[in-house]
């Protein structure tokens, strides 16, 4: 791979950056929507449908618009363009439109002076409504059905998304096989749980303006989405993204609370906020949808792969969201960590009458991965093999081509697994340790930024930086990327200091705002680092070059011998003549005034010509290597995950603290999904809509966490750097899963894996007469 | 029936008296009515600890707390720690070792780690751990949370 030494060391980069906006928010003074008071601002709430599926036939709202303090109500048929994220599957209005589609879809919402006089217009409101067949099951989905959820299903079916390839000739690959696996999964929804709840402020202002700040990850798609729906256009509409509590893909769709508020805010012509309820962010959901999966794998009789066989049947809820890329996903990201010669995936997708599904922190990879590592895992044990020689055998190589045709550049997905196997001693461990302790191995491929922007027309770059210096020496940064705690702040203000040679606190990231901001696609699939990155050291590098030629106009040595130092230009053959940076700044400013650059980063061609090949092609991609070490109670088939080695190739780490962070938190969201977490449904009613019910991990259920920062620089990524958010999650989950097994030697498939299931496990094994393994 | 009396307490050192009727919940009045948006309503439910406040230097849930009982009381915010600017030992902890991320729980965990190191200036790291168990992160699995206390403690 390109080769670490080629490269100039860096000052600022790949040591530990302290977050630039951690002093704010440990001194609460981070400012998040629901912080944000505009002049009289009223209060917006929304009415929810108790009906999972039913025709509506009426809505008198004349008594709720008659009460006093209420400014406005609104209806579905108001605002009835459809919109969602994917432009080719607007299947959300802002509220319902027609009918509803499962308990917690939005009917109505009112603009009032206080809450309480809002939940009294919500009350007053009168709804007729003709029930219809409630569609929850997805498999039942598949058949033409009467009433199907939406109009646009395939075929009177509610299939929302149908995916068929082949690569290869699997049932050949099977025929020849020495070994052969089936694994069957099944996996909960599960959610994102952000601590943020999700809010949108907007006001209408007499000049015909809209402003609107939002909890969101994505300002860029909001921006398109209140345009198209509001029928404004985007110049007369400003989207400002405040600080953001959290959001892991469930602030990456356009939502339509966001929608309402500002259409509230134009009837109203004042200002409206809308701040949701936990019950409200539990029923809007978009997280990891509930799915089924089937996965078969061959092998040759040296542990080879020769192919997998893959279904997937995934709920989707009430409306596409990413869905369609989700069912891509659910298949194609199988193409790594592992050589797969003969590929056949099918996957579904079917609307139910249940809270959305859509794009989830390691979206389309964690339960697919999770399948396939078991298998791999039975596979090794029916081998005799040790299974990170059977993972090693068969790593992607470097600078490859996938049987559909992704890319592969940089891997060091070979370290990570050295650098787990050697850390957690783990063959010392391995099939040794005393019966309910155990360890295993679980490992992960993610994309490094999706090569396919959601949007595509008009063509332009992922993202753009720009930069603006003034006589005052501070950098002001321009860009759409979306903080939201996982520090793409720090890292952009890093890169700029590094390339220009300035300390950290010259650089001073403007808040995102449509008014200023070039674009930049946002936060989801893992694109900030890589994308952002390339564009802001091209942006600082147009400025550098600027203040190169100033330092050149001062010193009289030419551009070419001249260096950035530490807040300085100077002669790099003799480092002693030198230019302070305010010095090269203010030539440079004589005969322009305040000094601006701009980069941009646009991801190069790349994948095949078949029907959905962009799906899953990426500029980049991760690897990871996880050991689980659990101690099992068997009594009770409560467990304990005591340690994770978490060996993670990110290419470069650019700021180490930020990495670790993720890495920990994404073990810590792993964890979750694995050991409890579970959108739980009575019918199409969701039984556990709060913090108190559904369950996040708490510091005590937490292991230890080692991480192993292994990766070798890719050739693209900026200074080498590859993605860290949403890759570090998947392998935790195998992970546990296979070191479950080697504790009490039992599979567990059907996730999340509660005491009471490793428990019935445990006792079905002894039932079997299957002696516990280990002693 | 005669107006209620206005409430009067003390926030973060300053003696205030505002009106306040029997229902108001204390993060409310804190946040709405003294416009201290530092602690944070995260699910009105008293399970994340977003809205932690110390109540005569108990850490306190104001999501779960009618204002009334702060009656005659002394109410911290995260905004009353270092009243004259600056960051408390804590809080620089917290940023030196990555202890934030979205920082929506910050504040809370920040007050409930004051106010264990206050009572416990050497706590061990179970300590620490089950000092915050009334907090939740979503975001940074606790790690680097619990290195911070333990940092900021001097310990371990």
């Amino acid at each position: 791979m390109a080769a670490t030494e080629e490269r100039p060391p860096t000052r600022l980069l790949g040591t530990r950056i302290p977050y630039i906006d951690g002093p704010l928010k440990v001194a609460g003074r981070a400012e998040y929507t629901d912080d944000i008071k505009r002049p009289g601002m009223l209060v917006g709430r929304i009415l929810r449908s108790p009906w999972a599926h039913a025709r509506l036939r009426s809505i008198d709202v004349s008594e709720a618009a008659r009460r006093p303090g209420v400014f406005a109500v609104l209806t579905g048929d108001e605002y009835p363009t459809p919109f969602g994220v994917l432009p080719i599957t607007h299947d959300e209005t802002a509220l319902a439109v027609g009918k509803v589609r499962y308990v917690g879809d939005m009917i109505a919402a009112v603009a009032a002076s206080d809450e309480l006089t809002a939940e009294r217009a919500l009350a007053a409101i009168r709804i007729e409504v003709e029930p219809l067949p409630e569609h929850l099951d997805p498999a039942a989905g598949t058949r033409p059905v009467s009433e199907p959820i939406h109009a646009r299903g395939l075929a009177g079916t509610n299939i929302q998304k149908e995916v068929a390839q082949h690569f290869g000739d699997v049932d050949a690959a099977f025929a020849r096989a020495a070994h052969r696996v089936h694994v069957h999964g099944n996996f909960a929804g599960v959610t994102h749980a952000f601590t943020e709840p999700l809010v949108t402020l907007a006001e209408a202002t007499p000049d015909g303006r809209l402003t609107v700040w939002s909890a969101t990850q994505v300002p860029h798609y909001l921006h398109r989405a209140l345009s198209e729906v509001l029928g404004l256009p985007m110049h007369r509409i400003r989207v400002i993204k405040p600080e953001v509590g959290g959001g892991f893909g469930g602030k990456s769709d356009p939502l339509p609370h966001e929608i309402v508020c500002a259409a509230l805010a134009l009837k109203t012509g004042r200002a409206v906020k809308i701040l949701c309820d936990r019950e409200d962010v539990f029923l809007t959901n978009h997280g990891r949808h509930p799915t089924q999966n089937d996965i078969r794998i061959a092998l040759d009789a040296d542990g080879g792969i020769l192919a997998y066989d893959i279904e997937a049947m995934i709920d989707g809820g009430a409306w596409s969201s990413f869905g369609t890329v989700t069912t891509y996903y659910n298949g194609v990201l199988s193409m790594g960590p592992y050589r797969v010669p003969n590929f056949r995936y099918r996957g579904r997708r079917v609307y139910t009458n249940k809270p959305p599904s859509g794009a989830m922190r390691a979206h389309g990879g964690t339960n697919l991965r999770y399948s396939i590592e078991v298998a791999l895992d039975e596979l090794a044990d029916e081998l005799g093999m040790s299974p990170f020689e059977l993972r090693e055998r068969n790593a992607l190589p470097p600078n490859s081509t996938t049987v559909n045709e992704f890319r592969i550049t940089s891997t060091s997905f070979v370290k990570c697994l050295r650098a787990a196997r050697e850390r957690s001693d783990f063959d010392r461990k391995f099939r040794r340790l005393p019966y309910g302790r155990g360890v295993g191995l679980g490992c992960g491929f993610y994309i490094s930024g999706s090569n396919s922007p959601i949007h595509f027309t008009p063509k332009m770059p992922q993202c753009t930086v720009h930069l603006k210096v003034d006589m005052d020496g501070g950098i002001a940064v321009h860009c759409m990327q979306a903080d939201i705690g996982q520090g793409s702040n720090t890292l952009l203000a890093a890169i700029v200091a590094e390339v220009v040679g300035v300390d950290l606190d010259r650089v001073h990231i403007v808040r995102v705002d449509s008014d200023v901001s070039p674009i930049d696609l946002g936060s989801y699939s893992s694109r900030v680092t890589f994308m952002m990155g390339n564009a802001a050291r091209l942006a600082a590098e147009s400025l550098r070059d600027q203040l190169l030629r100033a330092a050149h106009q001062l010193t009289g040595y030419p551009v070419a011998q001249l260096r950035v130092g530490h807040e300085r230009i100077e002669v790099a053959h003799r480092p002693e003549v030198h230019v302070s940076f305010q010095e090269a700044l203010h030539a440079a400013m004589e005969k322009t005034g305040a000094l601006l650059a701009t980069g941009s980063y646009t991801s190069p061609p790349m994948g095949g010509s078949h029907k959905g090949a962009r799906a899953g092609t990426a500029p980049a991609y991760s690897f990871a290597a996880y050991v689980a070490e659990v101690e099992v109670d068997v009594e009770t088939g409560e467990y304990a995950a005591k340690k994770i080695w978490a060996a993670f190739d990110c290419g470069r780490p650019l700021n180490r603290l930020a990495v670790e962070g993720q890495v920990e938190g994404s073990i810590h969201m792993g964890l979750g999904q694995f050991m409890g977490e579970g959108m739980n449904y009575r019918g199409p009613r969701l039984l556990n809509p709060s913090l108190l019910e559904y369950k996040i991990p708490m510091p005590q259920q937490m292991p230890e966490v080692e991480v192993l920062l292994v990766g070798d620089d890719d050739p693209e990524g900026p200074f080498g750097a590859k993605e860290a958010g949403e890759g570090p999650l998947i392998a935790t989950l195998p992970a546990l899963g296979n070191a479950l097994y080697d504790a009490v030697g039992v599979r567990f498939l059907d996730l999340p894996v509660t005491p009471e299931k490793v428990l019935r496990g445990i006792e079905r094994a002894r039932a079997d007469g299957r002696r516990p393994r280990g002693g | 029936m005669p107006p209620r009396p206005n409430l009067r307490l003390e926030i973060n050192g300053h003696p205030v008296e505002v009106p306040c009727p029997d229902e108001r919940i204390l993060l409310d009045l804190i946040r709405e009515d003294l416009d201290l948006t530092g602690s944070k309503r995260g699910c009105d439910l008293g399970t994340c600890g977003c809205c932690t406040v110390l109540l005569d230097g108990r850490p306190t849930l104001s999501c779960l707390t009618l204002a009334r009982l702060a009656e005659g009381r002394s109410v911290t915010t995260i905004e009353g720690l270092t009243p004259h600017g600056g960051l408390h030992p804590v809080q620089r902890a917290f940023v030196e070792h990555g202890a934030t991320q979205c920082g929506f729980c910050t504040p809370g965990f920040v007050l409930t780690a004051v106010a264990l190191l206050r009572d416990e200036p050497h706590p061990d790291r179970e300590r620490v751990v089950r000092a915050i168990s009334g907090n939740l992160c979503r975001c940074t699995g606790y790690t680097k949370i619990i290195e911070a206390v333990l940092a900021a403690s001097g310990g371990a």
